[in-house]
C-alpha cells in the first residue's frame, strides 16, 4: 500500500482515458477511464463479457479503440504498432497461455528479450564477436529469470510438454525478460487449483516488490484479486461500475448486483 | 555425443526437441564431412557430377527448410528463385565475362532482393494460400524467361550455354572433381551460416513467428519484417544453388526450372524432415537418386514405383530422416549401455 500511496504524488504511469471499442453494432467498451500508479497492483474485475480482455487488447494494441487515448508516462501509445509496445515497457501474458510451443523454456524466455536486444541477419549468420558477446550476456539474464521463477529443472524442455501451471510460469518469465514497467496479466489464475492460486498470489506480489513492476491484473478469481490488489476497477457491459480499494469495491451495491443479480431483475 | 542423443538423455519423460534440434552434433558432422570429402575420389566423373547436384539440391532444400521449418511459411515457388539465380550466374559469365565464383554472391543478392520483394505481398497470405501464390510464381517464371524482350540476354527458348571452369592453380583435378570441391566449400559455408542464423536472435524471431504470431508481436518482434527477411534469405540461398547448378550443368533453359523442380524441392524437405537442416542432404539424395532406382525397378512404370517408394517413406517415417536419426541414436545409446 505504501508504494501505491507514494506513487499518487506523481503522474500516473499509465492513464486510460475514455476508451471505447465497438465491434459491429456491439459496444464492447464504453468510455472507460482509470489511472495506474507506479508500483501498484491494479485488479480489473467484472463478469464474463464485461470488456476486460478487450481493454487488455487495446493496451497491447491488438485492437484499435474508436475514441479515447491511452497514455504511458504521458505519451500516447495509440500511434505505435503492436510490436513496438514491448519496448516502451508494457509486457503481457495471455489468457490461455500463448507460448512458442516448439521452443524450449530457455528459448521462449530468450525471445522475450527481443525488444531489449539488437541484431541483423548478416551479423547473426557470421556470428560476429559482438553477437557472441550479446548472446553471452543475454544467456546470463535469461538464466537469472529462469531461476527466479524456479524453472531450472525444465530449462531445456520444449514447452508444449509441460504442465499448464508450469507453462504459465514460463509465460511470466518470458514477459519479465522484456524488463517491463507494466505487466498485464490476463487471468493468470485460470485453470489453477486452490494451492497454485495461493502460490501465484505470492509470486505476483514478489515480482512487484523485487522487480519493481507495476501490475494490471485481469482476473475472475475474486479471492486472488481481493488479497493482492491495491486498487480495483470493476467493469460490466463495457462500463466502469466502481473503482476503489478492494474492500470498497466488494461492498459496492452495483458490483454485487452485477455479479449476483438483484431482486427486482 | 550428438544433438539427437540429447533428446533421449535430457528429457525422457516428454517428447522434447532439444536446444540444438535443428542441427547435428560435432561428431556426426565431422563424419559426414569426411564422407563428403572422400567420396568423389573413388567414383567416375558422372557420379561426381551427381554428387555435385546432390550438394546443390541440398542447398536448395536447406533454403526451403529455413523458410518453412524456420519461419513457418510454405513455398512451392522455389524453382523461380533457383531460375533467377541460375540465369544471373549464366548471364554474368557469358555476357559480362565475369569469373564464375564471383557470380554466386551476386546471384545470392539478386535473389535475396527478389525474395524480399515477393515476401511483401505474401505477408497477407498464409498456409495453403501462400503455397498457391508461390505456385503461381513458379508457373510464371519459365514463360517470363522466354519473353522476347529479354531474349538478347537470356537466349529465349534456346537458353544459354555456360563454360565449365577448370581447376585453378594447375591442380591435377578433373573439371568435375574441382567443381565438386568448390560446391562443397560453398555448401558447408552456407550450412554454417544457416545454423548460426537459426540459433541467433533473428532465428528465434523466425521460430517465434512460426509458433505464434500474436505472441511474437507482443514480444516486440516485427512480424512483417522477419517474414519477408525469411523469404529473402531463403531465396538468396536458393539463388546461389541455382548459380552453382548453372555452372555444373553448363546450361540454362527456361524448361529446366518448371514447377516440378519446386515440388521436388518441397518433397526433399519433407523426406529430410521439416525444420531439420542436416536432413536437407538426405532429402536431396531422395529426389536425385530415388527416381533412378525406380527406373531400375521398372522402366515403364518408373513414376508409379517412385510414388510407391515415396508413399512408403511418408507412411513409415512421417518426420523424415530426422525420425530415422533419432531412432538410430536411441539404438546406439542402448548398445553403449549394454
Amino acid at each position: 500500500m505504501t508504494q501505491a500511496q507514494l506513487g499518487r504524488a506523481q503522474d500516473p504511469l499509465l492513464a486510460v482515458r475514455d476508451v471505447s471499442v465497438v465491434f459491429g453494432g456491439i459496444i464492447a467498451l464504453n468510455g472507460v477511464s482509470f489511472d495506474m500508479d507506479q508500483g501498484q497492483i491494479l485488479g480489473l474485475i467484472g463478469p464474463n463479457g464485461a470488456g476486460k480482455t478487450t481493454l487488455f487488447n487495446c493496451l497491447s494494441r491488438l485492437y484499435q479503440p474508436s475514441s479515447c487515448d491511452i497514455l504511458m508516462e504521458g505519451q500516447s501509445i495509440l500511434s505505435r504498432p503492436p510490436h513496438r509496445i514491448a519496448e516502451i515497457g508494457i509486457g503481457r501474458t495471455f489468457q490461455n497461455v500463448a507460448l512458442f510451443p516448439n521452443l524450449s523454456v530457455l528459448d521462449n524466455v530468450r525471445v522475450g528479450t527481443h525488444s531489449r536486444t539488437n541484431s541483423d541477419i548478416i551479423s547473426d549468420s557470421l556470428r560476429l564477436a559482438w553477437v557472441r558477446r550479446g548472446e553471452a550476456e543475454l544467456n546470463e539474464r535469461v538464466h537469472e529469470i529462469v531461476s527466479y521463477l524456479d524453472l531450472d529443472d525444465v530449462a531445456h524442455v520444449t514447452v508444449s510438454g509441460l504442465p499448464f501451471g508450469t507453462q504459465k510460469r514460463v509465460e511470466l518469465a518470458r514477459a519479465l525478460a522484456a524488463e517491463p514497467k507494466i505487466l498485464l496479466l490476463d487471468e493468470p489464475a485460470g485453470g489453477l487449483n486452490h494451492e497454485e492460486v495461493h502460490v501465484l498470489g505470492d509470486l505476483i506480489r514478489r515480482i512487484r516488490d523485487e522487480r519493481h513492476v507495476t501490475i494490471l491484473l485481469v482476473e475472475h478469481h475474486m479471492g486472488l484479486v481481493m488479497s493482492i490488489a491495491d486498487h480495483v476497477v470493476a467493469l460490466n457491459f463495457g462500463r466502469k461500475l466502481a473503482e476503489g480499494t478492494p474492500a470498497a469495491v466488494q461492498s459496492d451495491p452495483d458490483v454485487i448486483r452485477a455479479y449476483l443479480g438483484s431482486k427486482d431483475q | 555425443m550428438s544433438a539427437v542423443e540429447d533428446v533421449v538423455t535430457e528429457a525422457p519423460a516428454v517428447e522434447a526437441v532439444p536446444k540444438r534440434a535443428m542441427t547435428l552434433g560435432y561428431g556426426t558432422s565431422l563424419v559426414m564431412l569426411g564422407l563428403l570429402i572422400v567420396a568423389p575420389m573413388f567414383v567416375k566423373n558422372f557420379i561426381i557430377f551427381q554428387l555435385t547436384m546432390l550438394l546443390i539440391y541440398g542447398l536448395a532444400v536447406l533454403a526451403l527448410n529455413i523458410l518453412t521449418g524456420g519461419s513457418g511459411q510454405f513455398s512451392l515457388g522455389q524453382s523461380a528463385f533457383y531460375a533467377v539465380g541460375a540465369y544471373t550466374s549464366a548471364i554474368l559469365m557469358e555476357h559480362v565475362g565475369m569469373n564464375y565464383a564471383l557470380t554466386l554472391p551476386i546471384a545470392g543478392i539478386v535473389c535475396f532482393g527478389f525474395g524480399f520483394l515477393f515476401g511483401q505481398p505474401a505477408l497477407r497470405l498464409s498456409g495453403v494460400y501462400l503455397a498457391l501464390a508461390t505456385f503461381a510464381l513458379a508457373t510464371a517464371m519459365p514463360q517470363l524467361l522466354k519473353l522476347g524482350y529479354f531474349e538478347h540476354w537470356t537466349g529465349g527458348v534456346q537458353g544459354l550455354v555456360v563454360t565449365k571452369p577448370d581447376a585453378p592453380f594447375g591442380l591435377p583435378m578433373s573439371q568435375d572433381m574441382w567443381l565438386y570441391y568448390f560446391t562443397l566449400v560453398v555448401t558447408i559455408a552456407i550450412y554454417i551460416f544457416s545454423v548460426n542464423l537459426l540459433r541467433s536472435r533473428s532465428g528465434r524471431a523466425f521460430m517465434a513467428i512460426r509458433d505464434n504470431e500474436i505472441a511474437a508481436s507482443a514480444m516486440g518482434i516485427d512480424v512483417a519484417l522477419y517474414k519477408t527477411l525469411a523469404f529473402g534469405v531463403s531465396a538468396g540461398i536458393t539463388g546461389v544453388a541455382g548459380g552453382l547448378g548453372a555452372i555444373t550443368v553448363q546450361f540454362v533453359a527456361p524448361d529446366g526450372y518448371t514447377i516440378s523442380l519446386a515440388i521436388n524441392l518441397f518433397l526433399g524437405m519433407v523426406v529430410g524432415g521439416v525444420g531439420w537442416l542436416p536432413g536437407s542432404i538426405v532429402g536431396s539424395a531422395f529426389i536425385i537418386f530415388v527416381p533412378n532406382i525406380a527406373e531400375g525397378i521398372s522402366k515403364g512404370l518408373s513414376g508409379a514405383v517412385f510414388g510407391i517408394l515415396l508413399f512408403l517413406v511418408i507412411f513409415l517415417v512421417p518426420h523424415g530422416a530426422r525420425q530415422v536419426a533419432i531412432v538410430a541414436q536411441q539404438l546406439i545409446g542402448k548398445l553403449k549401455k549394454n
